[in-house]
């Protein structure tokens, strides 16, 4: 079949080429060092970092010559205390990067050969233009979705309702932490949302499962296990694999892969049994505790042991030890929990332990999280779309409470469908990184009628794309203010440090460039951000003079304490203003209204089970070309224990190719590591590598990708999460040509 | 004055970003580093012990490399700081095969180049950019010869040890265990 939409490695056009002048400190090696004048002579712009969704308030230095020379963390930012994590220090590298997008492309046939050609702003912002308002014309707005992560997304979700679709969709909801959003909401009537409400820096006991913090760097929740830690805090730590967190725990329970609801029973079953469960909290705030006690009557220690490989003493311990500190102990509800399909069940055990430690609301638990609400800058109402997500789901996923992007793939091929997907929108993410099975994506990408990409770097997805439009960086724009829920709101400015490189350009203007062609300039009715900036911090009580000093700035809290005050009964969001031990809403739709363990296939002989996770110096496969973080990092290895290694005679630094249950081959070879941090019936690599465009120099060609070995999706009934770690590698040694 | 700097093994998180802050402060080209981490994990599975270090020039009293440089490049400063004026550094490498730490490199522009404890910036009053940006805090850094001085505390009431301390080069960096 010939193929609408090759897959262009992006030629040297338009890209590429900066380089900036050396950082160097002028006389660093020499004697004059120690009387270094420069650093005084820095100015510095407020900023929020844009490496990852923690959002860290910084400061850019730039020296005399208009060269930004470095970024701190805000010193009153409670997501960073004044110290940013290794990427947040390395986003220079984001600007620096020498193989950033710099000009608008467009793709173009030249002698039968798919290319990318150089275009004007103009030319790039009129083809788009034109080609979403025919897809309009033609299946309605509806067809046309956007794909986003990151700030660009504010500005595109914007001029996608304008143009009358709500299919905007990030991946970190179905792909990542969705499961246990809708986990905690059924539960306590509350979402987790980001930063997660967890006071852990006054937590007595922490517990982590399947959560590798420290790896996963979400910066101010490292600093307060690290402050938890100095205050003689324990942690517990559940996962196959001895994680950092591991290390540094009083309990590690290595637990046989995807049995973790059987351990989370087990831990019930004793705070009942025992009753070690906050009695008070229970009888008071609570619905359906005697189901749930009659439940897991017969889940104990021994049962879970025979499921789990974890010692009956050791679950009875670490329950009491929880007990013991609660309120002050926290089970982690983690992040990215799209595991095994039954995650939203798994995220509800783990709010009713919580529930059952009666830590929600009390200090060294949950606290009431708060934050600014900053009011939208007056545009007319949006269009009604005839429909939405809603009406792809078709009846699936009663509890999704966001679209699910991989839905818009299936909505994309399936081009007769009344709810037909034609055009994308992709801002900052890189979908077959992102998404799993990457055989639907190249499908999808190949049925869609056009293609819109918006990135600052060559990423694989624009690979994909019709016309990509070169963003800069974040430390090179305005973009809308910092909100998020914290102990105290808060609100950060995020400005220039320097002049776009090249021909980039922020996404506001971009959104606004295309709304002026799209008939939308209503919506649109500022001449330059700041006048939206401006007119918000007008209605906030500030101004953008002030935040241009400040860089953030703090609001008295309006919805009371930060913790439940004693004489007053909470109110909780669910049908019955109760927190839901078992809920009714799950078992009218059909599903377990107590979480039940289920039995995962485990791997077949010569297979091993896929873990895949973070590193601290990278965010997912967006940072592996920043010189910086590639300095620390640079390729993945596949870990395996001395036991799988010696069986395949694998040795460490070998290369191998791995191939899943589904005949996948890995793309490229990835480095042995031989370890007994990993148990023997898996394998870890660190997700976010193996590179297959040549214009990433940095990360070209280097490890695996673990989305391309992700292709058995197991999703979540409840809410859509596409559960990824039903997935069996094993080795090959020599690539099959 | 004794600049000495220890770093709690039980909270680094080996995120690294000690050396990033450090490579950006002082422009260490991309591909070398002056201070970096490791991670030893004894035992065999689930028995498993782990400690990681941010490790760099241990600003040794009794310093191999001042000892054994024909130039007098390396040297030490003020508070035991260890350093190299580039100025005078010919580049010969004997320093770099005297440390017991490899905390010594061979920049490109051929002179050898370490870590200074950001002496420019302890001069202005502010921490090490290590210090300074360690997500953990797990770092201090300060006089031993203060015993007001966080470092001097941490030392008083905690456990520690110094790398190879069998060298005989009485190492300013304390490791909390
Ligand atoms: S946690 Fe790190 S990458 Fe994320 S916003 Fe903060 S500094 Fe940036
Ligand atoms: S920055 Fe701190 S926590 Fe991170 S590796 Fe360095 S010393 Fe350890």
């Amino acid at each position: 079949m010939q193929s609408r939409r090759d897959f262009i490695r992006i030629s040297a056009l338009g890209i590429g080429g900066i380089t900036l002048g050396s950082r160097t400190i002028p006389g660093l090696f020499g004697k004059s060092l120690f009387d270094n004048p420069v650093v005084s002579e820095m100015k510095r712009y407020p900023t929020y970092c844009e490496v990852c969704f923690w959002k860290c308030a910084a400061w850019s230095h730039v020296d005399a010559e208009g060269r930004i020379q470095k970024i701190i963390g805000h010193d009153d930012d409670p997501h960073c205390n004044g110290r940013l994590c290794p990427r947040g220090t390395g986003g220079l590298g984001m600007y620096e990067d020498p193989d950033r997008l710099m000009t608008p492309l467009i793709r173009v046939e030249e002698d039968g050969k798919q290319t990318f050609r150089k275009a004007s702003w103009d030319e790039a912002l009129d083809l788009v233009a034109k080609r979403l308002q025919e897809l309009s014309a033609t299946y309605g707005p509806e067809s046309i979705a956007l794909f986003n992560h990151g700030s660009a997304g504010h500005h595109f979700s914007h001029l996608l309702k304008a143009m009358g679709s709500v299919n905007a969709s990030a991946p970190s909801y179905a792909q990542c932490r969705g499961p246990r959003e809708v986990g905690f909401k059924l539960t306590f009537g509350q979402v987790m949302g980001s930063p997660e409400p967890l006071d852990i820096r006054d937590t007595k006991c922490l517990v982590l499962i399947g959560s590798h913090l420290g790896e996963n760097m979400h910066n101010g929740q490292v600093q307060e296990m690290a402050d938890m830690i100095d205050k003689g805090g324990d942690i517990i730590t559940v996962d196959p694999r001895y994680s950092i967190a591991a290390g540094k725990s009083k309990y590690w329970l290595p637990i046989k892969p995807a049995t973790d609801i059987a351990l989370l029973l087990a831990w019930i079953n004793v705070l009942i049994e025992e009753k070690l469960y906050d009695v008070d909290f229970v009888q008071k705030n609570t619905i359906g505790f005697d189901q749930l006690a009659h439940h897991v009557r017969q889940m104990t220690p021994e049962w879970a042991y025979g499921i789990t490989t974890i010692k009956p003493d050791l679950i009875r311990k670490t329950a009491r030890l929880m007990a013991a500190a609660s309120p002050a102990a926290i089970i982690h509800p983690g992040r990215h929990v799209t595991w095994y399909g039954d995650d939203t069940q798994r995220s509800r055990a783990i709010a009713i332990l919580n529930a059952l430690l009666g830590n929600w609301g009390r200090r060294g638990g949950f606290y009431f999280p708060e934050k600014v609400k900053v009011p939208d800058f007056p545009h007319p109402p949006y269009p009604k779309p005839k429909w939405g997500w809603r009406e792809i789901l078709d009846g699936k996923y009663p509890f999704a409470a966001l679209s699910i992007a991989n839905t818009f793939l299936d909505a994309t091929i399936d081009e007769e469908s009344p709810y037909a997907i034609h055009g994308w929108i992709v801002a900052g993410t890189n979908l077959p990184y992102t998404i799993p099975d990457v055989g639907r994506f190249e499908e999808a990408a190949q049925k869609a009628k056009f293609i819109v990409v918006v990135d600052t770097m060559p990423m694989e997805i624009t690979g994909y794309a019709d016309v990509i439009l070169p963003e800069c960086t974040y430390l090179e724009r305005y973009d809308e203010l910092r909100t998020s829920p914290h102990r105290e709101p808060y609100i950060a400015l995020r400005m220039p440090a320097a002049e776009p490189l090249g021909e980039t350009k922020p996404a506001w203007w971009m959104t606004k460039e295309l709304g002026k062609r799209l008939g939308l300039e209503d919506y649109f009715q500022y001449a330059d951000f700041t006048e939206v900036l401006e007119w918000q911090l007008e209605q906030l009580g500030s101004s953008l003079d002030e935040m241009k000093k400040l860089g953030i700035k703090k609001f008295p809290r309006k919805s009371g304490p930060l913790y439940q005050p004693d004489n007053e009964v909470p109110w909780f969001n669910t049908p019955s203003g109760k927190v839901e031990l078992y809920s009714a809403q799950l078992k009218e739709a059909g599903f377990d209204p107590i979480p039940n363990y289920t039995a995962h296939p485990t791997p077949p002989e010569g297979f091993y089970r896929l873990n895949y996770g973070r590193a601290p110096m990278h965010t997912f496969s967006r940072t592996s070309n920043n010189p910086y973080l590639a300095d620390l990092m640079d390729e993945n290895f596949v870990w395996v224990h001395p036991k799988v290694a010696s069986k395949w005679s694998l040795e460490n630094g070998q290369e191998v190719w791995l191939k899943n249950q589904d005949g996948i081959v890995s793309d490229l070879p990835i480095k042995v590591r031989i370890t007994e941090r990993i148990r023997w019936d898996s394998v870890y690599m660190v997700h976010g590598f193996g590179h297959v465009t040549k214009k990433l120099t940095q990360a070209y060609g280097k490890g695996v990708s673990d989305t391309q070995m992700i292709t058995n999706v197991m999703d979540d009934p409840i809410m859509g999460g596409t559960g990824m770690r039903g997935n069996f590698v094993t080795f090959i040694k020599e690539q099959i040509s | 004055m004794r600049y000495a700097m220890a770093i709690d093994t039980k909270k680094c998180v080996g995120c690294a970003d000690c050396v990033v802050a450090c490579q950006i402060e002082n422009d260490v080209p991309h591909g070398y580093c002056r201070d970096w981490i490791t991670e030893k994990t004894v035992g065999t599975y689930p028995k498993l012990e782990m400690e990681i270090r941010s490790e760099r020039c241990n600003h040794c009293e009794n310093a191999p490399c001042v000892r054994c440089c024909p130039t007098g490049a390396s040297y030490i400063a003020e508070g035991g700081v260890v350093l190299v004026e580039a100025a005078k550094c010919i580049g010969c490498g004997a320093c770099i095969e005297s440390c017991p730490y490899d905390a010594r490199y061979s920049h490109p522009e051929g002179h050898v180049d370490k870590c200074t404890f950001c002496i420019h910036r302890v001069r202005e009053g502010k921490q090490p950019a290590c210090v300074a940006v360690c997500p953990t805090k797990c770092m201090y850094f300060g006089d031993l010869d203060d015993p007001s001085s966080e470092i001097s505390k941490q030392l008083r009431t905690r456990k520690f040890k110094v790398l190879s301390p069998e060298a005989g080069t009485k190492p300013h960096v304390y490791y909390l265990i």
